[in-house]
């Protein structure tokens, strides 16, 4: 069953067209990735689903119930969490308290029930807390909590980011290049680590990343865009012989000279 | 002035100009003249002199700091360099003022300047070469001092600006404290020399001890078991409220009378700390709630205004208190709505606007059967208390008090719940919070309301204290001032809205010569805050982090358990 369904969305910049009537299905409990060079309309196509961008035509339907044109606070009620290209936590206040905010949906504690703290809103915020520990040990950050998340590594920062999305309990989680900028071994513990999210967790997952290997590796479906339009779909053996992928990624390179566009289709092809 | 190339002498000289720039204004403003009769050690030292002597050691002080990894006698040069310039400039403005005939353009540049700089009734020249050599001999000490310990510097430093502070605090002082040592430590006017030197000594070994065993201290607290530690901090809060319940009557009518100034203030600053500090939105018409709550106040407990008092009973202070705190809610409310979809400048400009409509309605003729209009309103209700009436201020301290308590409760609260995390998200990232599903007008609406809320509050006892009420009293100055309470004390701070509303709002009332000078020495202080301590005097942690972003490295501070790596990156 199909828990996000994106129909014709047509996204608009001014004169630019960043997203063409694109088709996405992303079936529950799986893996969707979503593939291009830059500038192909990737995130664009994640801000439309998460609120930020509003597409000019078309329709968002998650779980039934048509989310286009919401505010993002609402869109995120409903259980859709995300992280993002570059990394946007919090970064001047504790680990914990990243994962805090992000279990927002879940408390109900107002202002009433902050200021006189009933034993209700005490045995929330305790409540809270546990649950954010075990949020952090499923991504093992449990040892840091009380570390301001600044001073985290580069590839923990990343996973705090996935913590913090983890906490609003959602029921898909939009991951934006999660491995970007990571050492191999980073990389790895992450590609794991988005598997559990799936086995474990029982999330879905839509998936933009521009490592090869890591979306060959999880992907159960994988969407390719260019210039904003679907070019193919698939599961990663189809996507990788499809002469019109290479052909996107390969021709570029060799048009513009960017040996950035070789990798890429290199990657696609041999991995 | 940060770039990394090897100090030179021509740098001590640009320091020394700096001073001296700021020591000619000092003169030519008027104020080196107003203070000259004020005098810091009776019969030796003026407070005009202190200050530029003190403009003359600050100016080397940091000429020597910069020149700290040079050679010693270039450090040493640089501030004795540094130190002269700035008397070099007053000499030259002593000995410009008669032939340039300067009155004409400075009213202040007249003979008793002249006088004041060129002490000794010497000739021009000889008095000039006297204050060159001041000057330089102010900055000797200064990198003298630059060599010592970091301790003992602190401790030296705290010490003078303590004892002029106790100095310039005489008239105050002098009233609180048993007759023999007020008689031992001041003369009619100033220090005596014992008094100073006793002083300075007890200052001194207090400071010192207190900074070398801190760290031992706080230490030795943070190790205690957790019920013993409850029990000191109990006994702390205990303690504190003690001291402030008997405060009025150690301290007497007049600086009663002052605390309860900075007490609306701080409830005020409070407030505010809530809207700007937690949730990050700029209000630069905070005023308006506190001039709505205080004439809501009026208007219902005035016997004045027949026209209102044809349709609402006149009400008694507690009566109309919730009126007050209610009618300033509702504003907030009201303004809230349609503001605070916009974000940062544009937020600020439209409550500024807002802060001046609330003030121009209240003086508006149109209104002025209901408000007042120009006159405002007088005979507001003073609270009562069973059949007493208060009316001094020291019985009014205790009404404050109650208020700053329950403000400081309801903030301390909010700030350490699931309100307080959602303001920080705001605060830091607008985008991100929404996308936590963190309603963003609905938080904004709400620190909006509490700030309101917490300065009718303040408005209405205010109100009440002044027993009448003119439009003037609200202008924007208050908006900024509390504002400023909030910067000087640490955005988002609450011992910090104390600490800013005592240094900005307490000070200047007791320091009488400075009311004259208070928007200059006012303007001076926030520059000089925001360029060397812009997280504030009593900063939040956050606030630190977020400023001294490239000063701290992934030091293990924060690690309890100890097991920090350093980042490979």
């Amino acid at each position: 069953m199909d828990l996000l369904i994106a129909k014709n969305i047509n996204k608009r910049f001014g004169g630019l067209q960043a997203l063409t009537a694109l088709d996405v299905f992303v079936a529950e409990k799986s893996i969707h990735s979503v593939i291009g060079p830059n500038g192909a309309g990737k995130t664009t196509f994640f801000n439309c689903i998460t609120g930020f961008y509003k597409p000019e035509e078309g329709e968002v339907v998650f779980n039934g119930e048509e989310i286009q044109g919401m505010q993002p606070a609402r869109v995120a009620q409903r259980g859709i969490s995300r992280t993002y290209q570059n990394i946007r936590l919090f970064a001047n206040v504790t680990v914990l308290e990243n994962v805090l905010v992000g279990m927002h949906r879940h408390l109900h504690t107002g202002w009433f029930g902050a200021v006189a703290r009933f034993p209700k809103n005490n045995q929330e915020e305790a409540a809270a807390r546990e649950e954010g520990m075990r949020i952090l040990k499923f991504v093992d950050l449990h040892r840091k909590a009380d570390y301001i998340a600044k001073n985290l590594p580069y590839g923990e920062q990343r996973r705090l980011e996935i913590a913090r999305a983890l906490a609003g309990k959602p029921s898909v989680v939009l991951l934006d290049e999660p491995t970007a900028g990571m050492n191999p071994r980073e990389t790895e513990d992450t590609t794991t680590l988005i598997r559990r999210l799936r086995d474990d967790l029982g999330i879905t997952i839509l998936l933009i990343e521009h490592d090869m290997r890591v979306v060959m590796n999880v992907s159960d479906q994988i969407t390719v865009l260019d210039f904003g339009k679907k070019i193919a779909e698939g599961d990663a053996l189809a996507i990788r012989s499809n002469p019109q992928v290479i052909e996107a990624y390969l021709g570029r390179g060799a048009a513009t000279g960017s040996n950035y566009g070789h990798r890429q289709a290199a990657a696609v092809a041999g991995s | 002035m940060s770039i990394d190339r090897p100090f030179r002498l021509t740098d001590a000289v640009l320091y020394g100009l700096y001073g001296g720039i700021a020591a000619l204004l000092i003169a030519l403003v008027g104020m080196a003249e107003a203070f000259s009769k004020r005098e810091i050690i009776a019969d030796v030292i003026s407070m005009a002199q202190v200050m530029l002597m003190g403009v003359a050691f600050v100016a080397a002080l940091f000429a020597a700091n910069k020149a700290q990894s040079s050679h010693r006698s270039i450090t040493v040069a640089s501030g004795i360099i540094a130190g002269a310039m700035v008397g070099l400039l007053l000499a030259l403005l002593a000995l410009a003022i008669e032939p340039l005939n300067m009155r004409a353009m400075f009213v202040n540049a007249n003979r008793q300047l002249v006088a004041l700089l060129l002490p000794f009734d010497q000739t021009p020249i000889i008095g000039g070469v006297i204050l060159v050599g001041v000057g330089a001999l102010m900055g000797l000490a200064a990198a003298a001092i630059t060599y010592l310990p970091s301790l003992l510097r602190r401790s030296l430093l705290i010490s003078l600006v303590g004892v002029v502070l106790i100095a310039l605090l005489e008239d105050v002082l002098v009233v609180v404290l048993p007759k023999n040592i007020g008689r031992f430590v001041y003369e009619s006017n100033g220090l005596t020399i014992a008094g100073a030197v006793v002083l300075f000594v007890l200052i001194f070994a207090i400071t010192y001890l207190w900074l070398a065993q801190r760290d031992n201290v706080t230490r030795r607290f943070d190790r205690m078991p957790p019920k013993q530690r409850r029990i000191w901090s109990f006994a702390a809060t205990i303690t504190l409220l003690v001291v402030l319940f008997l405060l009025p009557q150690l301290i007497g009518p007049y600086l009663s009378e002052v605390s309860d100034l900075v007490g609306f203030y701080i409830i005020m600053a409070l407030g505010l700390n809530v809207v700007v500090g937690f949730a990050g939105l700029l209000d630069l018409g905070y005023v308006a709630f506190f001039a709505i709550g205080a004439y809501t106040m009026a208007v219902l407990t005035t016997p004045e205004l027949p026209i209102v008092r044809a349709v609402i009973p006149q009400l008694n202070f507690w009566q109309a208190l919730p009126f007050a705190v209610l009618a300033a809610l509702i504003a907030g409310v009201l303004l809230g709505v349609p503001v605070l979809k916009t974000r940062g400048d544009y937020l600020a400009i439209i409550t500024l606007g807002f802060g001046e409509i609330i003030r121009l309605v209240v003086l508006s003729d149109a209104l002025k059967p209901f408000l007042g209009g120009a006159q405002g309103v007088t005979g507001v209700a003073r609270p009562t208390l069973g059949s007493s009436v208060t009316d001094s201020p020291q019985e009014f301290y205790y009404f404050i008090l109650i208020g700053i308590l329950i403000a400081w409760f309801i903030t301390a609260r909010l700030k350490n719940s699931r309100l307080g995390r959602a303001w920080m998200a705001i605060r830091e990232d607008e985008d991100v919070a929404a996308a936590m599903s963190i309603n963003l007008v609905g938080y904004k609406l709400l620190a909006f309301a509490t700030g309101a809320t917490l300065a009718g509050l303040s408005g209405a006892m205010f109100g009440s204290k002044l027993g009448s009420m003119v439009p003037a009293s609200f202008n924007v100055l208050v908006s900024i001032n509390v504002l400023a309470v909030l910067i000087v004390g640490g955005m988002g701070s609450l011992p910090g809205v104390i600490v800013g509303a005592l240094v900005l709002i307490g000070l200047p009332e007791l320091l009488r010569e400075f009311n004259e000078f208070r928007w200059w020495v006012y303007g001076a202080v926030l520059v000089v805050m925001m360029l060397y301590k812009p997280e504030g005097l009593w900063p939040e942690a956050t606030r630190v982090r977020e400023l001294r972003e490239d000063e701290e490295p992934n030091e293990s501070i924060e690690d309890p358990t100890g097991l920090a790596k350093p980042s490979e990156a």
